[in-house]
């Protein structure tokens, strides 16, 4: 069964980051959707548990045009300041056993929405190595705001 | 619009209605979205350098098969 938990609505100031506290640990997995736009030029973020820990990836992303694949820390994607006006990328986020005494793993679907060539794709597949359970999740933008509109939902599956 | 930038912090422990709270950024916040900011530029200039040194080399390549004689459909079917 899938349960919201919470969801956070950004106002018309912005905000510079999304922070979840005090999760419940009842359930078996975390699911995360968002729905974001930047307030600048850039259309990446970062996620992070716990805000701490090391993390390992394999990322599988495209922009319209070129296509890659890599290694590195956990991120998502939002709609930018250029993005066709009044749309927000879509991210599904989904944590399993987080509450668990191991490594959690965790999976990322994100696209950017955008009438042009240049709209992302990433599909990530990872691992978080801390094995304290998830009590907190942190969203980031690289530079800028999250701006007004842009949502994040919490759900819990058990 | 606040002066200074603000993070939504959503205390999940306390009920509904009293979990959000709009908290503006402390200094060392601040100092750490600033070089967040000055790496991602670094980052991105770095990007976009290495995409267009990518995209020289192909139209370079390109050339050099047309200029051996090739025709525009042998080298789009070759190298697409």
């Amino acid at each position: 069964m899938i349960t919201l938990i919470q969801t956070s609505t950004v106002g018309s100031g912005g905000a510079a980051s999304i922070e979840f506290t005090g999760i419940p640990q009842e359930a078996k997995d975390l699911l995360l959707l968002l729905s974001l736009r930047n307030s600048v030029d850039s259309s990446s973020g970062t996620l992070a548990f716990n805000t701490g820990g090391s993390y390992t990836r394999m990322r599988f992303f495209g922009n319209g045009s070129t296509e890659d694949s890599d290694t590195s820390a956990i991120d998502i994607q939002a709609n930018t300041s250029v993005s066709t006006a009044n749309t927000f990328s879509n991210t599904e986020v989904c944590v399993r056993n987080y509450s668990d005494a191991q490594a959690k793993h965790y999976s990322v679907n994100s696209v950017n929405e955008n009438n042009a060539t240049l709209a992302i794709q990433a599909f990530i597949a990872g691992r978080w190595s801390e094995t304290a359970a998830i009590t907190s999740l942190e969203l980031t933008p690289t530079s800028g705001d999250f701006v007004e509109h842009s949502t994040a939902s919490l759900y819990s599956i058990s | 619009m606040s002066e200074t930038p603000v993070k939504i912090v959503v205390d999940l422990s306390k009920p509904k209605g009293q979990r959000e709270s709009i908290i503006e950024l402390t200094s060392a916040e601040l100092t750490e979205r600033e070089e967040m900011r000055i790496e991602s530029e670094a980052t991105q200039a770095a990007q976009d350098k290495a995409e267009k040194a990518t995209a020289a080399k192909k139209l370079s390549g390109r050339n050099k098969l047309l200029d051996l004689g090739l025709t525009e459909a042998e080298v789009t079917a070759l190298v697409g």
